[in-house]
C-alpha cells in the first residue's frame, strides 16, 4: 500500500511538471491580456451586476475580444466577490479574487469593485502587483481623496506610494452634497438621518448631514441601524416622535433599507407626510421588491450620474443597442461598466508596443477627454472621474422615475 | 410521576417546576439585582431616566412595541426550551425552522391568491387560519423528521455529536430557504404545469433567491378602538400578541395538565426511569418535536405577516435572540422562556429609543451576563439542575 502511494505520488508530480511545460511551450506569439471583474454576483446586488457584466461583454464583443489589430487576445473573467451565506460581498472572497489576479501574470486590468468596502481590501493587493483598477461603482471619497475620509486615507491603500485605482462614478462627497441641496429644494425643514455603519453608507450620511445643516435644515436626530435586525418598529416610533418631514438613509438595499421603509410606513409616516431619501445604494429594482411597491411609493433616490435611459448622444445609442441585445432595461451602473471596459481597451490599444501592467496602468491614468457613452470625460491625477453630473429619482407607480438633474 | 422528583436528584429540571415561584434564594438574587441597578446603573443612565420622565407617552409606546415583539420571541424560545428540557440538546435548527414557516406561509398565501386589496376580510381571516394550520402541520412533521433522522441515531453518542448535527441541519434548512425563495425554479414549475397559482408564487419570490421577500400586508392595520389615539396600537399588534400568548398558554397547559404532557415531563426528568414506568420515550420525544415544530412554524407565519418580510437568514437572527431569551429565563423552563422573551423584546425597544439601535444587541448581552452572574441558571431556572 505504501509503495503504491509513493508510486502514484511520483506519477502525479511528473504529470504536473509535464502539464506545466506544456502550457509554457504551447503559448503562441499572440499576447494575451486578461481583464477580470470582481463584483457581487450572488445576493440581491446580482440584478445590478448582471447588467454591468452584460455591458462589459458587450463592449468586448464589439472588438471581437482583441486589441492592437488582432495581435492581442483579450480574455475576460467574471469573478464573484459575494457568498450565498452572506448574500452580499465578503472580505475573504474579495481578497481571494485580488490575490488570484495578482498571481496570474496575464491579468492586467481589474474592473471592480462594486462596494467601496471591498475596494479597501482589493486596492492594496493590486497596488503591490501594479495592476490598474477601474471601478464602475465605488463612491466612497476616502479611496482617492485626502481629508474626505478617515485619517490616513487614502495613503493607507497605496503601499507602493503610486496610484493604481480609478473610478468612473463621481464620489459621495458630491452625491451627499447634491442630496442635501435637493432636500432643501423639496422644502424639507426637519430631517432624521440614519446610516448602516458601513463605509459607503456612513460616509454619505455624514456629507448629507453637513450639507443639510449648512442649508439651514434642522437635524432631528442621527442613528446607526443594525442591518441584520428583523424589524425597526421601535426605532421608527422614536423617529416619528421627533416629527421629521424627511428620513435620510445612508445605506444600501442589502442593509435592510426595504424593512426600514416598511416599518416607517407602519409607524404612520406615510409618503405624503414624511419623505424618504437614499443614495444610489437603493436606486435599484431590488429595493422596491424588498419594501413592497405600496410602501416604496414616493421614495427619493440620488444617483451619481444620469440613468441609462436619459443618456444623450453616444449614450443613447448604447442604451438602444443594449435593450435590443439583451431585451431588458440596463440598471444604473451598466453604462459605467461599459465605459470602464471602454477606457481599458483604449489603454491597451495605446500600449501595443509593450503590453505589460505598467504601461496599461499609465495609459488608463492618462485618459483625457475620452468620448464615451457617459459624455466627454477623463481621469484626474488621483483617479477620479471629471464627471460631476448627478440626478434625482423618485419611485412612481412602482418604478424609479427620473425627476431632475442635480448640481 | 411527581413522586419520583426527589430533592437529592441532581437531574431534576422538569419543564414545569413544582416549587413556589418566589423562593428565598430567588428573592435574594432579585434584590441583589435591584441594588446593583440602583447603585451603578442609575448614575450612568440618569439622562435616560430623565428622558423617560419627560415623555411618558413615548415610554409607554416603546413598552407596547417591545412586549409585542417579546411575545413572538417567547414563542420561538419555547422551541429551544422544550427540546433542551427533554434531550439537553440545543436545537440550532429551530431558528431556521421558524424561517421555513415564514416561507411556507408566503407560498400558501400566494397559492391562495390572497391580496389585501381584492380579497374580502372574511376570506382573508379564514384563509389565514387555514394557512396557519397547514404551516404548523408542515413544520411539525419537518421537525419530527429532523429528530428521527438527524438526532435519534445519535441519542447515545457523546453530547457534542447531536449538537454538531443540529448545526448541520441549520445550514441544510437555510439552503432549503434559498431554494424555496428562487422564483426562477417556481417559474419553471409553473410553466411546466401551466398553473397560475404557482406563477403567483414565482412572482412573490422574485428573481433573487437570497433577496428579502415581501409578504403582503394581510393583517388589519386599524387602531384598536379602546386604545386612545395618542398611543399607536393596531389590530395587527393585538392579533400578534393574542395568538402568541394563546400558543404559550396552550403549550403550558398541555405540558402541565394532559397525560401526554405528564409523559413529556417525566421523560425530561429521567428518561430511563420514565421508560421503567412504561412510558414510550421515543414516542414522547417525537411528540415534543412535533409540538416544537408546530410552534416554530406558527411563529414564522406570525412574524412574517407582522414584519412583512421573509428572508433565508431571518432564522439565524431570530434564533439568536430567542435562544438568548431561553437562557435568560432559564432554559428548560417554559415560563422562564416566556419571561425571557418578553424581557428581551422590552430591552430591545427601550434600547432602540434611549441608547441607540446599534447598541441594542450589546445591551441585551450585557444584561444577560449580569443576570447570569447572579443567577447562573437563568431567572426561573432550577437550582443545581445545571446541564451543559
Amino acid at each position: 500500500m505504501k509503495r503504491f502511494l509513493s508510486f502514484s505520488l511520483v506519477l502525479t508530480m511528473i504529470m504536473v511538471i509535464l502539464a506545466a511545460c506544456g502550457t509554457e511551450t504551447g503559448g503562441t506569439a499572440k499576447t494575451t491580456v486578461t481583464i477580470v471583474s470582481s463584483l457581487p454576483r450572488t445576493g440581491s446586488s446580482k440584478g445590478q451586476t448582471d447588467t454591468i457584466v452584460n455591458a462589459i461583454k458587450m463592449r468586448l464583443e464589439e472588438d471581437k475580444y482583441a486589441a492592437c489589430n488582432g495581435n492581442v487576445e483579450i480574455k475576460y473573467e467574471d469573478l464573484d466577490d459575494a457568498t450565498a451565506a452572506k448574500g452580499a460581498w465578503d472580505e475573504t472572497k474579495e481578497a481571494e479574487n485580488a490575490n488570484a489576479a495578482a498571481s496570474n501574470k496575464d491579468v492586467m486590468v481589474y474592473i471592480g469593485t462594486f462596494n467601496s468596502g471591498a475596494a479597501k481590501i482589493a486596492i492594496p493587493i493590486l497596488n503591490n502587483a501594479g495592476i490598474v483598477m477601474i471601478s464602475p461603482a465605488n463612491t466612497y471619497p476616502g479611496l482617492t481623496k485626502e481629508g474626505k475620509g478617515a485619517e490616513g486615507e487614502p495613503a493607507v491603500y497605496y503601499p507602493k506610494g503610486t496610484r493604481n485605482y480609478t473610478r468612473v462614478v463621481p464620489a459621495d462627497d458630491l452625491q451627499g452634497a447634491a442630496a442635501g441641496n435637493w432636500a432643501k429644494e423639496l422644502g424639507v425643514t426637519n430631517v432624521y438621518i440614519l446610516d448602516d455603519t458601513e463605509l459607503y453608507g456612513k460616509g454619505i450620511a455624514d456629507v448629507f448631514a453637513a450639507t443639510a445643516e449648512a442649508n439651514g435644515i434642522k437635524i432631528a436626530g442621527r442613528d446607526s441601524i443594525d442591518s441584520k435586525a428583523s424589524d425597526y418598529k421601535a426605532l421608527m416610533s422614536k423617529i416619528a416622535a421627533t416629527n421629521p418631514d424627511m428620513i435620510y438613509f445612508g445605506g444600501i438595499t442589502q442593509s435592510n433599507a426595504g424593512q426600514l421603509v416598511k416599518d416607517m410606513r407602519a409607524a404612520g409616516m406615510t409618503a405624503d407626510k414624511v419623505k424618504f431619501m437614499g443614495p444610489d445604494g437603493i436606486y435599484e429594482q431590488a429595493f422596491i421588491d424588498a419594501a413592497g411597491a405600496d410602501n416604496a411609493e414616493g421614495v427619493y433616490a440620488t444617483f451619481g450620474g444620469v440613468p441609462p435611459s436619459k443618456l444623450e448622444g453616444k449614450g443613447a445609442e448604447w442604451y438602444n443597442a443594449y435593450k435590443a441585445k439583451f431585451n431588458a432595461e440596463p440598471e444604473a451602473y451598466a453604462a459605467y461598466g461599459y465605459d470602464s471596459t471602454n477606457v481599458a481597451l483604449a489603454a491597451i490599444n495605446k500600449s501595443c508596443d509593450s503590453i505589460n501592467r505598467e504601461t496599461i496602468l499609465k495609459n488608463v491614468f492618462a485618459t483625457k477627454d475620452f468620448d464615451g457613452v457617459l459624455g466627454k470625460w477623463g481621469f484626474d491625477a488621483s483617479g477620479d472621474t471629471t464627471l460631476t453630473q448627478m440626478s434625482g429619482q423618485q419611485i412612481k407607480n412602482g418604478a424609479f422615475e427620473f425627476i431632475q438633474v442635480l448640481k | 410521576m411527581a413522586a419520583s422528583q426527589t430533592p437529592s436528584s441532581p437531574q431534576a429540571a422538569p419543564l414545569v417546576p413544582r416549587e413556589p415561584f418566589l423562593t428565598k434564594r430567588r428573592a435574594f438574587s432579585i434584590v441583589g439585582l435591584i441594588i446593583f441597578l440602583g447603585f451603578f446603573a442609575i448614575p450612568i443612565y440618569q439622562t435616560i431616566l430623565l428622558e423617560m420622565w419627560d415623555s411618558p407617552r413615548q415610554l409607554t409606546q416603546q413598552i407596547v412595541i417591545g412586549l409585542t415583539k417579546g411575545t413572538y420571541i417567547a414563542v420561538i424560545a419555547l422551541g429551544y426550551t422544550l427540546v433542551y428540557g427533554i434531550l439537553e440538546l440545543i436545537n440550532f435548527a429551530h431558528g431556521d425552522l421558524f424561517m421555513i414557516g415564514a416561507f411556507l406561509s408566503l407560498i400558501f398565501i400566494s397559492l391562495f391568491g390572497l391580496d389585501p386589496k381584492t380579497s374580502s376580510g372574511i376570506t382573508i381571516f379564514f384563509s389565514l387560519l387555514g394557512i396557519l394550520g397547514l404551516v404548523m402541520l408542515c413544520t411539525a412533521f419537518l421537525n419530527a423528521g429532523i429528530e428521527r433522522f438527524a438526532y435519534r441515531p445519535l441519542r447515545n453518542a457523546p453530547r457534542l455529536a447531536p449538537l454538531i448535527s443540529a448545526i448541520g441541519m441549520s445550514f441544510v434548512l437555510q439552503n432549503v430557504g434559498i431554494f424555496l425563495g428562487d422564483g426562477l425554479i417556481w417559474d419553471k414549475i409553473a410553466d411546466g404545469l401551466g398553473s397560475d397559482a404557482i406563477g403567483r408564487v414565482a412572482d412573490a419570490m422574485g428573481t433573487q433567491s437570497v433577496a428579502p421577500k415581501n409578504i403582503p400586508d394581510l393583517l388589519p392595520n386599524g387602531q384598536v378602538f379602546f386604545i386612545p389615539d395618542s398611543l399607536k396600537y393596531t389590530y395587527k399588534d393585538l392579533l400578534v400578541a393574542v395568538v402568541s400568548l394563546g400558543l404559550l398558554a396552550g403549550l403550558y397547559s398541555f405540558v402541565r395538565f394532559t397525560k401526554l404532557g405528564k409523559a413529556i415531563r417525566a421523560t425530561a426528568q429521567d428518561r430511563d426511569a420514565a421508560r421503567l414506568m412504561g412510558i414510550n420515550a421515543d414516542r414522547t420525544i417525537s411528540v415534543t418535536f412535533l409540538i416544537g415544530g408546530a410552534l416554530g412554524g406558527a411563529a414564522g407565519m406570525i412574524v412574517g405577516l407582522y414584519n412583512g418580510t421573509a428572508l433565508f437568514s431571518m432564522g439565524f437572527t431570530a434564533g439568536l435572540l430567542s435562544f438568548t431569551a431561553a437562557v435568560l429565563g432559564g432554559i428548560g423552563n417554559i415560563l422562564g422562556s416566556a419571561l425571557g422573551g418578553l424581557l428581551i423584546g422590552l430591552i430591545l425597544a427601550l434600547s432602540d429609543q434611549y441608547i441607540g439601535t446599534r447598541w441594542s444587541n450589546a445591551v441585551i448581552f450585557a444584561i444577560l451576563v449580569l443576570i447570569l452572574l447572579f443567577r447562573p441558571t437563568g431567572l426561573l431556572g432550577q437550582e443545581g439542575g445545571q446541564k451543559a
